[in-house]
């Protein structure tokens, strides 16, 4: 079966969707990211969605579990990209995927995790 | 009313569900659809697909494209003949606070559509019609 | 009843002298009183008809159903046609003349043929008034779908005027909305307005209602999804310009703004807008005086990569 690739760039994972997910693929990504998140120690994990015309409750509730996942392993979640018919539909349907940080782009995401990085874990040891 | 276009699609595998919103975007694309109300059609036709799967044992879609008067729409029909709801009031409002997944789906379906209704009987089977006009 | 041998003298007629006929049509066209000279020549005109009357006499010795595959030419001639006159400007009745004063044309020839038999003249006048009715039915209804094209066209260039962007600031977006929100202008000018978002790639947008003269419930909601869809996204949002009027609508309706912010005018507004982006403006010589707590990105930290 397919499988979702990960990308590492430095302590960030980068995940970007680009296929119409069914349901079993939907949770390998999310095995594989809890996975590397703990195998690579990464800090952050942004998510791509910006190829995603559809976003329904299962895949909403996969992303909010990423997320809920990811600050139990240490690390922030942020996903991105989010297209206004996909935003216009979810809150129609009532989602509000309370938890999980959006940003329109890569870019403002990787500030936002930045941000998020630094405003926390001051006592961690400082890493070289 | 007249029915334009009628298509039937299986749902036994999750791979289904995905050609199911293929083919359900395709014909909202045909009948003339704005984009918001094809994520809309679209989104609501995965929930429904997902719950016949998981809950109903696997099923069939049927589409169909039809007219009332001046206006176009989409007519969805899902149907299993799988445990059947007991009580699909109940499932529908629990589904919405506790977050399950078959009243989540349902009562997802019922807001993103124009017209909703269901038929389930315990033992029998579930059918659940959606259509979102033009 | 129309059929086939209804029109066994037309042929022949159309046979006999079809540039007789074509001259005779073209002369009724131009001296009707809705000819419009100023927007089509005679010559076009002729090329036209001329084009049409050799299909129409093609497809009449072979079928009277104007909607089998045998009239096909004859209705793609005249979708063209009638395609060409919407988008002129024409109306709805010049254009159908087109096919209608052919229909008086053909009863003077037919007439003048059937004169000493007037069962099979009333037959035949029958046969192709029915026929040239259904055709010109035809070009009505294509007249009609082809403006509201035009007028769906129209539609769309006025919303993009409707809906001004202005970036304020790096990542400061306002979005000014003007006119009457009614429900469906709503819908299409909220969706616009959050595309706007995504191509700016904004971090707040302020969405400024001052030339919103009134709102009810079901604006108001919208634009309370709008919001909310765009927090999705990613995007913050502030209202601004909300008149006096309006937020008393709003109280009055029981609208629930939640955490949605609101200020009165768009200077508020950016000003709350410009504190979140960790900015203040200050005047030229003196130093920059902070006033509030700064975000994370001011702390000047280096990070880890």
């Amino acid at each position: 079966m397919e499988r979702i690739p990960i990308l590492k760039m430095g302590q960030y994972l980068l995940v970007t969707i680009q296929v119409d997910m069914h349901d079993r693929l939907a949770m390998s990504l999310q095995d594989d990211l809890t996975g590397k998140i703990v195998s690579t120690r990464a800090k952050g994990v942004l998510i791509d969605i910006s190829a995603l015309e559809m976003v329904d409750s299962f895949i909403g509730r996969m992303l909010a579990d990423i997320a809920a996942m990811s600050r139990v392993l240490d690390a922030e979640t942020v996903v991105v990209g989010m297209r206004p018919a996909v935003a216009i539909t979810l809150v129609e349907l009532g989602l509000s995927l309370a938890g999980v940080k959006t940003a329109l782009n890569v870019e403002r995401g990787m500030e936002l995790l930045r941000r998020r990085i630094e405003g926390r874990g001051t006592d961690d040891a400082g890493t070289a | 009313m007249p029915v334009l276009l009628s298509e039937q699609k299986p749902i036994e595998t999750s791979e289904d569900v995905v050609a199911i919103r293929q083919a359900v975007r395709h014909r909202a694309i045909e009948l003339g659809f704005n984009l918001v109300d094809q994520t809309k059609i679209v989104t609501a036709a995965s929930e429904l697909a997902r719950n016949t799967l998981q809950y109903g044992g696997g099923g069939t879609l049927v589409l169909e494209g039809v007219q009332d008067g001046g206006r176009k729409g989409l007519r969805l029909t899902f149907e299993d003949h799988g445990p059947g709801i007991a009580d699909v009031q109940l499932a529908m409002k629990d589904g919405y606070t506790t977050g399950n997944g078959l009243g989540l789906g349902l009562s997802g379906a019922r807001r993103l559509s124009n017209e909703f209704t269901i038929d389930s009987r315990p033992g029998e089977g579930t059918r659940v019609t959606i259509v979102r006009w033009r | 009843m129309p059929n086939e041998a209804n029109t066994a003298t037309l042929i022949s007629l159309l046979k006999a002298d079809e540039v007789g006929i074509l001259t005779a049509w073209v002369d009724q066209q131009l001296a009707g009183a809705s000819f419009r000279s100023d927007r089509i020549s005679r010559k076009e005109v002729a090329a036209e008809s001329q084009r049409f009357l050799g299909l129409f006499r093609d497809a009449i010795g072979q079928s009277v159903d104007v909607q089998s595959p045998a009239w096909s030419a004859s209705r793609q001639a005249l979708e063209e046609l009638s395609s060409t006159r919407a988008q002129q400007g024409f109306t709805s009745s010049e254009t159908a003349t087109f096919v209608f004063s052919l229909k008086q044309i053909l009863f003077d020839r037919l007439r003048a043929e059937l004169a000493a038999r007037p069962v099979e003249f009333a037959d035949a006048t029958w046969t192709t008034s029915t026929l040239l009715d259904k055709l010109g039915l035809y070009t009505t209804d294509v007249y009609l779908r082809t403006r509201e094209q035009v007028i769906v066209r129209q539609q769309q260039e006025m919303l993009e005027l409707s809906t001004p962007v202005v970036t304020l600031w790096d990542g400061v977006l306002a979005l000014p909305l003007i006119g009457t929100l009614d429900s469906a202008r709503t819908q299409v000018v909220m969706e616009s307005l959050l595309q706007r978002i995504v191509d700016s790639g904004a971090l707040i947008a302020i969405i400024d209602i001052t030339g919103v003269p009134t709102v009810d419930t079901l604006t108001a909601q919208h634009l309370l999804k709008t919001i909310a869809a765009a927090r999705l996204m990613g995007a913050d949002c502030i209202i601004s310009g909300i008149r006096p009027q309006i937020a008393q609508t709003i109280v009055h309706l029981g609208v629930e703004l939640g955490s949605v912010v609101t200020k009165a005018t768009l200077a508020d507004a950016f000003a709350v807008a410009l504190r979140r982006s960790g900015l203040t403006v200050a005047k030229i010589g003196t130093a920059p005086r902070r006033t509030s707590a700064p975000r994370e990105a001011d702390a000047g930290s280096e990070h880890e990569d």
